[in-house]
């Protein structure tokens, strides 16, 4: 099968919409004659104009407000953040007005908005440019919330986005771009709220998410060799959740690890604990145990930031503890 | 003008039917049967009606969340909108909504708001898409003084400069900001003169005159269809009761009020019907009739209504 970096998966599902779709339009900063930060819209500007690729002024709660006036008239805009942490300057438009208009008017209208946007840190961005925020845009009902971690679920989960009448929040990650995989050519969608085992075994389960997987991942190979045997469950929604694949690997292995670069506290690994000791309170043969960044912002010196943000072998640590 | 008496009776039937509504709102808001907040537009009847009378229905409007006069004169179905208030499922939003959240986009009311400045950037939007389906459509933000002063109003006029959007940015300067006098707020004598910085031409109109309204707003509307672009309007106007009910109007005086009283475009509009356009007492006298009839209706409506049932608390969202 031919591999395609993340971007290049990103940018054929928009090509792909936008196609088939012509009330689709693209808003944001810098994404046409420059193509986006990440490239995701490079050339798209050429290839559908300024109407449907247009570019905005740095002002994103103008941009995004605008975008929920289109979606509830007739369009399917697809806004981006150029990065996640700017998502606060439009806090008001994305979680007062996008997530609540379909409910506050009994249905009569619905918001089919996308919002892309990038976060997590590795990079030396520093605290306002390094944020995971899924949990606060899951914990904020009528938003769903995706977090692919490979191109082949990025595409399949950016054009499913595209057909959904919910406001979406498309959550990548700025060093997943350049990774490559495997995207078979042609048609395909992933539905939301399915989750996928990207590693099977049998003796501790491990959920995670966005970058985090490909540190699982890892983690998993590397305890293989000491014959533990893990099951990696790549969430790819945060919202909705896919508990039931959770469910059914605990029952299997009786032991759970979640990891995620978000802030450990009162991060989705949070809520995962806390519905599995719910539902499968029998099944489990250790505590929990939950990996995420530290709870202080994410600075910028490479070695601090290394210690804050979770890594493989905070992973490694984690399932030992829960098998010891 | 190219009103004619029918319009005449129209207008003033419908500022009445907003007058008498808001005044039944109090009612069930000190009987109980209304919760939350309640911010009626008494006195602000004349801007609404004039400004939704130069629009087509199919016309976009946001308003605020002093919006039922806005709501109303746009077309919403004021039994729709008791019984929301009532919290009833024959509400507009099945009773999810309440008195800040009027919706109906089969009349283009693409909500009222309860977030000051946050539905302009929602009809600038909505503009946006008229002028994307290359239709003829507008939309109109209604907002208060106190907006003004929100970032993203100033955001959402810039895009629609650069952008020429069809949008009118309807300003009801009532002179209070909430609870504190806008003069306060702001160092410009009027607001219309925010307009100038983002390249929008800018008017001022008596709001209190809702013939003034109605030929301030059209010509607006007309430049819009036309593809002239954003025009803001800001319209003078004073509401006669308190910010909400339980306001204790500590910032301005009773003189002020009762200047303002009488003028009070409720009652002077049908005495210059009969004055100085010739319409007969009488006809006045059937249309006071008319809407008290309806009143009751509504009234009747929303109180015979059922409430929801339990299961739709999850329903119209995704769970």
């Amino acid at each position: 099968m031919r591999e395609l970096t993340y971007s290049q998966a990103l940018r054929e599902a928009i090509i792909e919409e936008m196609d088939r779709n012509p009330n689709i339009l693209l808003l944001g900063e810098d994404i046409g004659v420059y193509g986006g930060v990440f490239k995701v819209t490079e050339g798209l500007l050429a290839r559908y104009g300024p109407e449907r690729v247009r570019e905005t002024p740095i002002s994103e709660a103008g941009f995004i407000g605008a975008a929920v006036g289109l979606a509830m008239t007739g369009k399917h805009p697809m806004a981006e953040l150029m990065f996640m942490d700017f998502a606060w300057v439009a806090a008001d438009q994305i979680f007062n007005q996008a997530a609540k208009m379909r409910y506050m008017s009994g249905g009569r209208v619905s918001v089919p908005l996308v919002i892309r946007t990038q976060q997590g840190g590795g990079r030396g961005n520093a605290a306002q440019h390094s944020q995971s925020l899924e949990t606060v845009f899951t914990h904020i009902p009528g938003l769903k919330v995706a977090v692919p971690a490979t191109p082949y679920d990025a595409k399949g989960l950016l054009k499913s986005a595209f057909r959904d009448e919910n406001p979406v929040v498309f959550i990548e990650h700025k060093l997943l771009y350049a990774t490559k995989g495997p995207v078979p050519e042609g048609e395909y969608t992933i539905p939301f709220g399915q989750a996928e085992v990207k590693r099977t075994g049998h003796d501790v389960t491990l959920v995670s998410l966005s970058r985090t997987v490909l540190h699982a991942l890892e983690a998993a190979e590397a305890v293989a060799v000491d014959g533990i045997s893990v099951e990696v469950i790549d969430l790819r929604c945060a919202a909705p959740l896919d508990l039931e694949m959770i469910l059914a690997s605990v029952h299997k292995t009786g032991r759970l690890v979640v990891a995620h670069e978000a802030h450990r506290r009162l991060g989705i690994g949070a809520e995962i604990t806390s519905l599995v000791q719910e539902h499968a309170f029998d099944y489990l043969d250790a505590p929990i145990v939950r990996v995420g960044a530290m709870d202080v912002p994410i600075p910028y010196s490479q070695p601090l930031e290394s210690l804050v943000l979770p890594g493989k072998e905070h992973i490694v640590e984690a399932i030992r503890q829960v098998v010891a | 003008m190219n009103l004619k008496k029918n319009d005449f009776l129209h207008m003033f039937r419908t500022m009445l039917l907003i007058r008498r509504f808001e005044e039944q709102c109090i009612q069930f808001f000190q009987s109980g049967h209304l919760r939350g907040s309640l911010h009626p537009c008494i006195g602000q009847e004349a801007t609404a009606v004039g400004a939704c009378y130069a629009l087509r229905r199919d016309d976009y409007v946001t308003c605020t969340y002093r919006g039922h006069g806005q709501a109303l004169a746009k077309g919403l179905d004021p039994k729709e909108a008791m019984a929301e208030l009532l919290g009833r499922r024959t509400g507009c939003s099945k009773g999810k909504g309440g008195s800040m959240h009027f919706t109906d986009p089969r009349v283009g009311l693409l909500g009222e708001n309860a977030i000051v400045a946050a539905g302009v950037p929602i009809a600038l939007g909505a503009a946006l898409s008229a002028q994307l389906d290359r239709t003829d459509r507008v939309a109109l933000s209604f907002f208060g003084d106190g907006a003004v002063n929100q970032g993203v109003f100033a955001e959402a006029l810039n895009l629609a400069a650069i952008w020429n959007v069809p949008v009118i940015f309807f300003c009801e300067n009532n002179l209070y900001s909430e609870m504190t006098p806008i003069r306060a707020m702001v160092k410009v004598e009027q607001l219309a003169e925010r307009a100038a910085a983002f390249g929008i031409p800018a008017t001022t109109v008596d709001g209190y005159d809702v013939l003034a309204v109605y030929e301030g707003t059209l010509p607006a509307v007309q430049r819009a269809r036309s593809g002239g672009g954003p025009t803001f309007i800001e319209c003078m106007t004073y509401r006669l009761t308190g910010h909400m009910i339980g306001d204790t109007e500590p910032y301005r005086t009773k003189q002020e009020v009762a200047e303002w009283r009488a003028r009070d475009p409720v009652v002077t509009f049908p005495q210059k019907l009969v004055q100085e356009f010739g319409i007969p007492q009488v006809e006045v006298e059937a249309t006071q009739a008319e809407v008290e009839t309806h009143m009751a209706e509504i009234v009747r409506f929303a109180l015979d209504s059922p409430w929801p049932s339990a299961d739709e608390a999850v329903e119209d969202v995704f769970v």
